[in-house]
């Protein structure tokens, strides 16, 4: 990056924001997405499930690499949008989209709310509280099983078409664009977030705390913002779960959950919004081919890999690749 | 209402329980006070020390003393090699990197585990002569848990007293509280450092075998109860040895009260607590030193 950024200020309008340092190889995601979606007609479940990751894994990247929160209880959210669309669902509230929103917004006061006592705090007390705030949901849902269904999951969710439309089928090909609009709409918004004023102040105060407050930036306000806007997000891709596959295991709101996908973000680097989309579609799909045969092994390795990961590619696969183009480059 | 000896049985149950907590928690709390490390894997050391003390036990049919002895130094190996081969390479890097070496360090602890023992529990079989009851104000009191009181007394007792009055637990308080000035006194710190995490993992070792009944041997253990291991430590505050204590009793105890009067709540009402607690006190209930 050139020294002239630090000096340079937000784009103003909308449109600047959004392909604010925009490259071409930026379009590959999606490329990638559709083409695999006409090449793997048999993998197109797992596809939508990538892409609701992806977002998963994406809204965690706003608390991580631009608020530098240490979360291992984002699946909070994304179990609090999941059971709340599930169960508006069960009850009769079968719009996708509208149902969706107000899972988003669930999700978004869940996250308001926890967000002002964990936001508080510093250093490994933030770490455990969002660990206390998903394992009191965990027992919260485990605990009224008569509405959530408990250990067994909540199941017997029937959404309506999207937009009227589009029925969800057993091939998942609805699923899959209807996962990809919101993805793709989410990202939209995080791009426009990130280069406003509002996220130059979140990498201000993720890059050094103590010089935000001396210029008068309300620093707890805007992370709390930050934060509630990407329990929204986890909502969103909890939401698109329980819509798409018509049920939602408690896992949904477990500390697994939350480790995973911090797991898979890791794997594609924080702090670079893409990350998400190149850690969720790896983890998963080698998910899928070794994990099915031993799980136990499964956890052993991706263990190791974090631990190599800290000791030797702080800042993960992305950081990684950037470090080799930019040696490639000086050698040339 | 009005039959207190439910309160006395569940005090004592809960006591029990907070001895427990304390032995495994109070060398997670110095290990933070003084290296500044989140070490969210704690938890596996007092599973190593559960599952080598049921496994001495009920395989090998080794006797219940040396089974525990068995844990503490098997956990406190593991501690000090641990420390020296990874622990050490991460002191000062960021919060976000101990978290995430410590999940990765629980990864692998439960694969292994579930490789070698299996997904079950395992039972701990409690030595004949600490079976049956002991007849306590009118209620009929498992002699296992008055043993775990009064073994856990007098290994804390043990513990004070040298941290009070030997040279290392000398070291050990003022590299606790000036870590610079004690090493510019000629403290080797990362001796003591070493020295330090092993015995708070022996000392978790140990609390894993001889509370094995109340904390129950299985793969997820690390997981499981590491919620409980920091509130300890955060209530209690970090670098201290007493704090923990007072905070493990009084965790041990609300949380068998609230199992006995409240059980479809589970956990959720003691989580809800300690949010309010920090909300208020975000140092944590008795902060000493740097968090």
């Amino acid at each position: 990056m050139s020294a002239l950024e630090h000096f340079s200020a937000p784009p103003r309008s909308l449109l600047a924001r959004l392909l604010y340092g925009v490259r071409p190889w930026e379009a590959l995601p999606w490329l990638a997405a559709i083409v695999a979606f006409f090449l793997f007609p048999g993998y197109v479940p797992i596809f939508g499930q990538i892409l609701i990751m992806t977002l998963f894994a994406l809204s965690l990247d706003i608390v991580v690499g631009y608020c530098g929160i240490v979360t291992l209880g984002h699946a909070a959210y994304y179990g609090t949008g999941a059971y709340t669309a599930g169960l508006l669902a069960v009850h009769g509230w079968s719009e996708p989209i509208s149902n969706a929103a107000f899972a988003m917004a669930m999700a978004a006061l869940v996250g308001f709310v926890t967000g002002a006592v964990i936001l508080r705090a510093h250093g490994f007390i933030t770490v455990m509280l969002t660990l206390a705030v998903t394992v009191t949901l965990y027992e919260v849902a485990n605990h009224t099983g008569r509405w959530t269904g408990g250990d067994d999951g909540l199941r017997g969710i029937d959404m309506a078409p999207v937009l009227g439309r589009f029925e969800f089928d057993i091939y998942g090909d609805t699923a899959f664009f209807y996962a990809l609009a919101a993805l793709f709409l989410s990202f939209v918004v995080v791009r426009l977030l990130v280069n406003s004023p509002f996220g130059w102040s979140l990498k201000g105060i993720r890059e050094n705390i103590g010089r935000m407050h001396a210029i008068g930036c309300p620093v707890y306000r805007r992370l709390l913002q930050a934060y509630t806007i990407a329990a929204a997000l986890a909502g969103l891709a909890g939401a698109l779960q329980a819509q798409t596959t018509q049920y939602v295991a408690l896992r949904a709101l477990s500390f697994d959950l939350s480790g995973d996908v911090l797991v898979m973000l890791i794997i594609g680097g924080i702090g670079r919004l893409y990350g998400a989309f190149i850690g969720v579609p790896v983890y998963i799909l080698a998910q899928d081919r070794l994990a099915s045969e031993d799980p136990a092994n499964w956890y052993f390795w991706m263990g190791i890999l974090l631990i190599v990961i800290v000791l030797f590619a702080r800042g993960g696969m992305l950081a990684l690749a950037a470090r080799l183009w930019d040696r490639r480059r000086s050698d040339a | 209402m009005g039959d207190w000896s439910v309160l006395i049985s569940i005090g004592l149950l809960g006591v029990a329980y907070g001895m427990v907590l304390y032995l495994i928690s109070v060398g997670l709390s110095i290990t933070m006070g003084l290296m500044g490390f989140v070490n969210l894997a704690h938890g596996v050391f007092a599973m190593a020390g559960g599952y080598v003390t049921v496994t001495l036990m009920n395989k090998y049919g080794v006797p219940f003393f040396a089974a525990l002895a068995g844990a503490f130094v098997v956990a406190a190996v593991l501690g000090l090699v641990l420390e020296r081969t990874l622990y050490a390479r991460l002191y000062g890097t960021s919060d976000f990197d101990q978290v995430l070496f410590s999940i990765g360090l629980i990864f692998v602890s439960i694969a292994v585990v579930r490789h070698f023992w299996g997904p079950l529990t395992q039972p701990m079989r409690v030595p004949a002569y600490l079976k049956g009851v002991i007849p306590v104000l009118g209620r009929d009191f498992p002699s296992y848990r008055l043993f775990l009181i009064g073994f856990s007394i007098a290994t804390i007792a043990v513990l004070w007293v040298t941290l009070e009055h030997s040279r290392f637990g000398a070291m050990i308080r003022a590299a606790v509280d000036n870590r610079r000035m004690a090493q510019s006194l000629g403290v080797n710190t990362s001796r003591l450092f070493a020295q330090t995490f092993a015995l708070g993992s022996g000392l978790a070792g140990l609390g894993g075998g001889l509370g094995a009944d109340i904390l129950v041997i299985a793969p997820g253990y690390p997981i499981q109860y590491i919620l409980y291991f920091m509130i300890v430590v955060i209530l209690g505050g970090l670098g201290t040895i007493r704090g923990p204590f007072l905070a493990a009793l009084l965790l041990g105890i609300a949380d068998t009260a609230c199992r006995y009067f409240w059980p479809e709540a589970g956990a959720v009402f003691i989580f809800i607590l300690v949010f309010v607690i920090l909300y208020f006190r975000p140092q944590g209930l008795l902060h000493r030193g740097r968090a």
